[in-house]
């Protein structure tokens, strides 16, 4: 502990009057840190598919890094310097590593049939998550400022126009897609992850399907759940 | 309920120690590698945009030709519909009408925000607006008869260099202002006027594109790119990257039919999509679609080892 930290209280019991207490005690009970992190995983977690989900996580966080330094800088330096250009190809193919990975990782999920044991909102947190990741993408792509900014912007206002939703997403306005794609989409991603994982960490790994013989055995109700 | 066979009672069996964190730095070293290799032998694809004036010198005539159409209100923006006027109803899903509810948010008057708009921009040429006033004031009919003698003209117009030879015979004050027009464009005002409002500082190029996209430059340049939308349109990039790929679904549905001939095209992909992405996000709760990983055995390549260990 360094000289600045505050000397930690002594435990005494909370205040249940407490809002700070009562949120503590029930984050601590909802993710304790040894479900936070756990250092060991039920023997069935043995395949090369489980290594996807951490490998999306990593794709995301090098793509918000490379971000960030184009954000920086302004959408129209990696146009006009060699180091900008270097950090847009990260940044390019971060996202489709991303994608790549996330739709593997998807797959996986899919054939484990992840949703099960009461999963669902896990399941629903990722695949959220995938869709917001497209419009992430898309918006990226409006606010390259160069010729395929043009068409694509050009292209997609059509199909937004047709079902209304061009009349307050406009892809022909690069500041509101600029917006779009620097705050508003990249936070909502990062949070649907984090949420995304932290749901995984609560409920734990999706154990295997049960064995034929087993699974014709009369299942109990606690068992049912999916 | 879903079915027993769809059960995950909690694990009761051992555990094995599994290191997380040092699990994402090591995917944090790959996918940073991989990315720097990637962008080292690749790059990014970063082609040059157009501009009106890039357009108006090198295809003057399409460039006459599609602001003639913006004058007379038969360019594919006038006749557009919500969100930018209301020329059209829009495409419908049914009796839904949502392009039409959502109403003109962003409003474009072609012939006066494009043509007439910025011809009134050019300081020092009385010449030019009497034909303006001339052009304005003249009834619909004439102003029509006008447009479709320029129009006539153009079709048989040839362009030297940035000129263009054209005789207009009957187009009454069309010509010298598509004249001053073309000249307006070509050095380089054209893009400004567009772009510049009441305000100083600008974001919104919902004009200039929609005007650009109107004439031919910005296909001819998709075309060659493989860009078009019968050519998978926008889910690919210039050059030879990747581009959006994971979009391969909704692009498909423009190249089928009913879609590929229908009018209204863009809503019926767009409400499929919206259909399929609600039960693609709804995969848990859909009796029968939850079950297909039991009923296509993968999870016994996934899951070997445990099942090969239960077997032993």
């Amino acid at each position: 502990m360094s000289a600045a930290d505050e000397p930690r209280p002594a435990r005494v019991p909370a205040d249940a009057r407490s809002w700070t207490a009562r949120l503590r005690t029930r984050a601590e009970g909802a993710m304790p840190p040894e479900r936070l992190l756990p250092d060991r995983q039920p023997s069935y977690v043995a395949s090369w598919i489980y290594v996807f989900g951490a490998l999306t996580i990593a794709a995301l966080l090098l793509i918000v890094a490379s971000g960030l330094i184009l954000g920086l800088k302004g959408p129209a330096w990696w146009h006009v310097t060699a180091i900008g250009r270097f950090f847009n190809g990260i940044h390019l193919w971060g996202v489709e590593l991303f994608f790549f990975t996330m739709v593997v990782h998807l797959w996986g999920k899919f054939f484990m049939g992840a949703w099960r044991g009461g999963r669902s909102l896990t399941w629903v947190a990722g695949a959220v998550t995938f869709l917001i990741s497209i419009a992430a993408a898309f918006t990226g792509y409006l606010s390259q400022q160069n010729f395929d900014a043009q068409w694509i912007s050009t292209q997609a206002k059509d199909g937004l126009n047709s079902v209304g939703i061009g009349a307050f997403f406009n892809v022909t306005n690069f500041g509101q897609m600029y917006t779009f794609h620097v705050i508003l989409l990249p936070v909502a991603v990062v949070l649907l992850t984090a949420w995304h994982v932290l749901l995984v960490r609560r409920h734990g790994v999706v154990p295997p399907y049960v064995r034929q013989l087993a699974a014709e055995a009369p299942a109990r109700p606690s068992e049912e759940r999916a | 309920m879903a079915s027993p066979r769809d059960a995950a009672p909690p694990w009761r069996g051992p555990y094995r120690s599994y290191d997380l964190v040092k699990e994402l730095a090591i995917c944090i070293a790959v996918v940073a590698a991989l990315a720097t290799l990637l962008t080292i032998l690749f790059s990014s694809p970063d082609e040059k945009p157009s501009t009106i004036a890039q357009w108006a010198r090198v295809q003057p005539v399409d460039f006459l030709t599609t602001a003639t159409a913006e004058l007379d209100g038969s360019s594919d923006t006038a006749g557009y519909g919500p969100p930018y006027n209301h020329a059209a109803t829009g495409q419908v899903i049914g009796p839904i009408h949502l392009q039409s509810w959502l109403g003109v948010s962003h409003p474009i008057d072609t012939a006066v925000d494009y043509v007439l708009a910025p011809l009134a921009t050019i300081p020092n040429d009385p010449a030019l607006r009497a034909q303006i006033a001339r052009y304005t004031t003249a009834p619909p009919a004439q102003r029509r008869a006008w447009t479709d003698a320029y129009a006539k003209a153009l079709e048989r117009a040839a362009a030297h260099g940035t000129r263009v030879a054209v005789s207009p015979a009957g187009s009454g004050p069309v010509a010298p202002m598509m004249a001053s027009l073309l000249s307006l464009a070509q050095a380089r005002g054209l893009d400004g006027a567009l772009l510049t409002s009441r305000q100083f500082y600008q974001t919104d190029y919902t004009k200039p594109l929609l005007f650009m996209a109107d004439g031919s430059l910005l296909s001819d340049r998709a075309e060659a790119q493989h860009l078009l939308g019968d050519q998978w349109g926008m889910m690919n990039e210039t050059g030879s990257y990747p581009g959006q790929v994971w979009l391969w679904l909704y692009t498909f549905w423009y190249q089928v039919e009913p879609f590929k001939s229908s009018d209204n095209a863009d809503a019926l992909v767009w409400a499929l999509m919206m259909l399929l992405s609600l039960a693609f996000v709804c995969i848990p709760f859909i009796p029968g679609v939850r079950s297909i990983p039991r009923w296509i055995p993968l999870h016994r390549l996934i899951w070997r080892e445990h099942y090969r260990a239960q077997a032993s």
